[in-house]
């Protein structure tokens, strides 16, 4: 007894850090500001004249996440279980607040203007779900095989969800999303989440049939050269078909010159298409994978539940979002906005991302190695 | 294993939950490898359509316009040619200062301030303020160095002469094609090929710098040149001017045309239009829309090939060539006229009411006498009239290189009576156009050579270099050799003692025929009074036909249009001399 605490002690020096997940993340961050430079130069100089316009703020946001993750990452996860009802609150309340106070952009009010300064509380709202979600399942993880509780712990996010859905509906799914994948793991049960599942689908249908423009927009889905709003569609699979098997090479892009719009926010998958080609798009589609599979080790070898559903929180807001974005932009679903994870441009959303990773790799922080038999 | 057994909660469902978060990585992997699929359906498989329709949507094709090539006359004078105009548009969404634009342009273009607003505040792509503005305006639009402001340099055709020629030249439409005369038979040689350039361009249509643009040059029209000359058209324009206001006529055609081959050296239509603004009547009138249409095709028309009228006695020519053809009269035959001649139950009336009384076949002639050439007439007999009449070309068009030419207007032999027969006899009760008649008598008068008038000779490049001689079909055997220099011989006899003793000129042998036509209805007393000459008699170079439309007062063609005639031969045949 006595030299197997001995052995643990020894055990326990050993600091283990998941450095793969680290570089992953390095990775696509510069590939990110690459691309974002690459397709927002043309906006940057035609509306605020100067090319690194938008490098330069995303610059910016991405400097304050880097230390941001950095310092997340120095702080034992175990320490936002108490802060996780705070943050929740706080998001919860940002959120109302921008439907009163939001700066009105393109018809929606989804920021608040801080100085010179705007946050999107629906991106912070993803973490406090996330660290809030991860603490009330921690604590009642045994009851989860229990429909009531599981219904009782889903109405927690319900406020929230309502809120965030208000005015970003997009964003609200994949707050369910995270919330259904962080239960699904918890709960012992499989059956539970076949009837959530249905439900979400028959929710989804009635959703689309109660609001005309939804049900348009399946249209625009099927046959976007019909449409005139399925312009930015097409545009973007202009962008994807003429990249071909290698792409036009870094900046030739051609569709980015004004063609798709915004093409630097949600569509810029399709400009790395045009200019990386299908080898390129396939590429960082693996990076995305091996991001998640960095997620996976790390939340099957986290030192308690809490841990690892944080990361499978974090992984599966990464995940939908990357399949979300990617399904829009290939017209394999209707459009919604949803960016990329580390490519578009959005300061918050790079600053809560990399939040996250901290927070992940926080987690692989306590991992604990057992050297041998 | 250290998740056998645990503390902490997590380790005593870690195989359960290792199993769910597997399913949901797999989940993750197979709805990515989809995604991937879907990028190879879209990257590969609708490469080619997607990529060929962003390519339509990138690409701007723009055309260099070719010059079109130049019309030059006989000896090298520039009839028509280009000028460099600009057109002046503005970019919308380029537009910086849209005051100082508007400002600049509304001065500079002379356009009311509204207007130049108008087009720079309307909202596209590219808005043409106006279009023609002369180079220099352009260069000083460019000098503003407005942002916005595009001035495109362009070629537009320019009429060095303004009037002349007007209606043989024609002119061109705004997209420099030919529209009428001579502009738009040979268009395929002036126009030449536009050449083009491929340019991508942002969603503004800003041309991309650097983007490889191909280019593909333009060929330059080719120069034509005709057979007009400058100066007879320039003596026979003012002769016909003259005669236009001294008759108060409603308009003067001369042609001047060489009978040996067709070429023609001057057509006047008088009153001419200025062909630098053709769209602008040459009378005063307040007709608009499709009235003011009709007034101008009816001005941009060549009357001298596109108008029928009665030949009069200008056409006797034909008659006696066909008597002498057929060998039913010769010079010396003898003939009566009282004045008039009966035919059926008709009396037809000599011009000279008294009668010419006793007179042989030339002096039938000299006095351009109606019952001789009735006789002539019955004694050729309708068959053989209307063979003489396909022999000589005289139903078939001229085939000159104008476009509008219009067709003789003749009866059909079987309605051709006695009476019909004298009247065309004698030039009335058909139609033909002037050309017809000046190229059925030069084929009379050459030796029988059925020559195709024209006045395109020849093709050049740019360079001066020779593309194509052009060359017109001929008709030999029109008429014997004999018959052909008696009729010589008769017209000289014309000139000299007869009808067109007004037409004389002292020192060169001058051969012609005169004709007063009266125009239907007959009521309205309106004539056409026109004179047919040639010269040297024995070998005609050049012959002129001047016809007077509805001159007031006197209207015998001896006494009016063959002065005009003489005229002008007195100018150009020591002109042609030289």
């Amino acid at each position: 007894m006595a030299a197997r605490q001995k052995k643990e002690k020894r055990q326990k020096a050993i600091r283990y850090f998941d450095y793969s997940l680290l570089f992953l993340v390095i990775f696509l961050l510069c590939f990110g500001l690459i691309m974002l430079y690459s397709t927002s130069s043309y906006y940057g100089s035609t509306r605020h004249d100067d090319a690194a316009y938008y490098l330069k703020k995303q610059l910016f946001a991405t400097s304050l996440g880097v230390v941001g993750m950095v310092f997340i990452s120095m702080i034992p996860y175990r320490f936002w279980m108490k802060l996780s009802s705070l943050a929740y609150f706080l998001a919860l309340g940002l959120c109302v607040l921008v439907i009163f106070a939001g700066r009105e952009a393109k018809g929606q009010s989804r920021w608040l203007q801080i100085g010179p300064l705007s946050f999107q509380p629906s991106e912070f709202a993803k973490l406090a779900v996330i660290l809030f979600f991860a603490s009330v399942i921690y604590k009642t993880s045994k009851q989860l095989a229990n429909w009531k509780n599981l219904i009782k712990v889903g109405v927690i996010v319900m406020p929230i969800f309502v809120v965030v859905a208000y005015n970003n509906l997009s964003t609200a799914i994949i707050i369910a999303g995270i919330a259904v994948c962080m239960m699904f793991v918890a709960s012992p049960k499989y059956s539970h989440f076949l009837v959530i599942g249905l439900i979400g689908v028959a929710a989804v249908a009635v959703f689309i049939m109660l609001a005309g423009y939804r049900a348009e927009r399946i249209l625009i889905w099927l046959n976007p050269e019909e449409y005139e709003k399925g312009y930015q569609t097409l545009q973007g699979l202009y962008a994807i078909g003429s990249g071909g098997l290698f792409g036009k090479g870094l900046g030739a892009s051609m569709q980015k010159l004004g063609f798709i719009p915004e093409a630097q926010n949600d569509m810029i998958f399709s400009v790395i298409c045009e200019e990386l080609g299908l080898f390129g798009a396939t590429c960082l589609i693996l990076l995305y994978l091996l991001l998640i599979w960095r997620f996976m080790i790390i939340a099957n070898n986290a030192a308690d539940l809490y841990g690892a559903l944080i990361v499978v929180g974090i992984m599966a807001h990464i995940a939908i979002q990357v399949i979300l974005n990617i399904a829009v932009v290939t017209n394999t679903m209707p459009n919604t906005g949803i960016l990329l994870p580390f490519v578009s441009y959005g300061g918050t959303s790079i600053m809560f991302l990399l939040g996250e990773m901290g927070l992940a790799l926080s987690v692989s922080r306590g991992i604990k190695f057992e050297v041998s038999g | 294993m250290w998740n056998k057994e645990g503390k902490i909660p997590f380790y005593r469902n870690k195989t359960l939950h290792r199993k769910k978060l597997m399913i949901i990585v797999t989940a993750i992997f197979f709805l990515m490898m989809f995604l991937v699929g879907r990028l190879v359906y879209l990257m590969i498989f609708c490469s080619v359509y997607y990529g060929q329709k962003a390519e339509d949507l990138h690409e701007r094709e723009r055309d260099i316009k070719a010059a079109r090539g130049k019309i030059l006359d006989a000896n090298g004078v520039v009839l028509a040619t280009n000028k460099s105009v600009c057109t002046i548009s503005v970019i919308h969404n380029q537009i910086e200062e849209p005051e100082a634009v508007i400002e600049a342009l509304a001065k500079e273009l002379e356009l009311p301030e509204e207007t130049v607003r108008k087009r720079v505040e309307k909202v596209s792509s590219i808005e043409r303020v106006k279009t023609n503005v002369p180079k220099a305006v352009g260069d000083k639009i460019r000098a503003y160095g407005l942002a916005g402001v595009k001035v495109d340099e362009d070629y537009k055709r320019y009429y060095p002469y303004d009037t002349m020629a007007s209606k043989v030249l024609g002119f061109t439409g705004a997209d420099n094609q030919g529209i009428v005369g001579l502009e738009v038979k040979y268009d395929k040689y002036l126009q030449g090929e536009n050449g083009k350039i491929l340019t991508l361009t942002d969603a503004r249509g800003i041309e991309i710098e650097n983007a490889g643009e191909s280019r593909l040059e333009p060929i330059n029209g080719y120069d034509l040149r005709l057979s007009l000359d400058y100066n007879i058209q320039k003596y026979c324009e003012q002769a016909a001017e003259k005669a236009y206001i001294k008759k108060e006529a409603d308009s003067v055609s001369v042609i001047v045309m060489n009978p040996q081959n067709g070429e023609i050296m001057a057509m006047v239509n008088y009153p001419e239009f200025n062909l630098n603004d053709p769209f602008t009547l040459n009378i005063e009138t307040t007709a608009s829309g499709e009235e003011k249409q009709n007034l101008l095709n009816q001005m941009w028309r060549n009357p001298c090939i596109s108008d029928t009228y009665e030949p009069g006695s200008t056409f006797k020519v034909i008659t006696a060539a066909a008597a002498l053809e057929q060998d039913v009269v010769s010079l010396t035959d003898p003939f009566y006229c009282p004045g008039y001649k009966i035919v059926e139950d008709r009396r037809i009336r000599c011009a000279k009411v008294a009668g010419h009384g006793a007179e042989t076949f030339e002096t039938g002639l000299m006095n351009s006498c109606n019952p001789v050439f009735i006789e002539l007439g019955e004694r050729i007999g309708v068959d053989n009239f209307f063979d003489y009449f396909r022999q000589f070309g005289l139903l078939q068009k001229t085939n000159i290189d104008l476009p509008g030419e219009a067709a003789t207007i003749m009866h059909k032999k079987d309605n051709v009576g006695p009476v019909e027969l004298a009247t065309i006899s004698f030039g009335q009760s058909f139609q033909i156009t002037p050309m017809q008649l000046v190229t059925t008598v030069s084929s009379i008068i050459n030796g029988g050579v059925r020559v195709t008038p024209h006045f395109g000779v020849a093709i050049y490049k740019e360079s001066g270099e020779l593309v194509e001689t052009l060359s017109y079909p001929t008709t030999e055997g029109i008429c014997s050799p004999e018959t052909s220099e008696t009729m010589r011989y008769l017209l000289q006899r014309v000139v000299d003692d007869g009808g067109g003793k007004n037409a004389k000129i002292e020192g060169y042998a001058i051969g012609g025929k005169t004709a007063t036509s009266q125009t239907l209805p007959r009521s309205e007393h309106r004539y056409i009074s026109s004179f047919l000459g040639f010269a040297p008699a024995d070998d005609p170079k050049v012959l002129a036909i001047c016809i007077i439309n509805n001159p007031s007062g006197v209207y015998y063609g001896g006494t009016i249009a063959a002065p005009v005639v003489k005229e002008i031969l007195e100018n150009i045949l020591p002109y042609l001399d030289k």
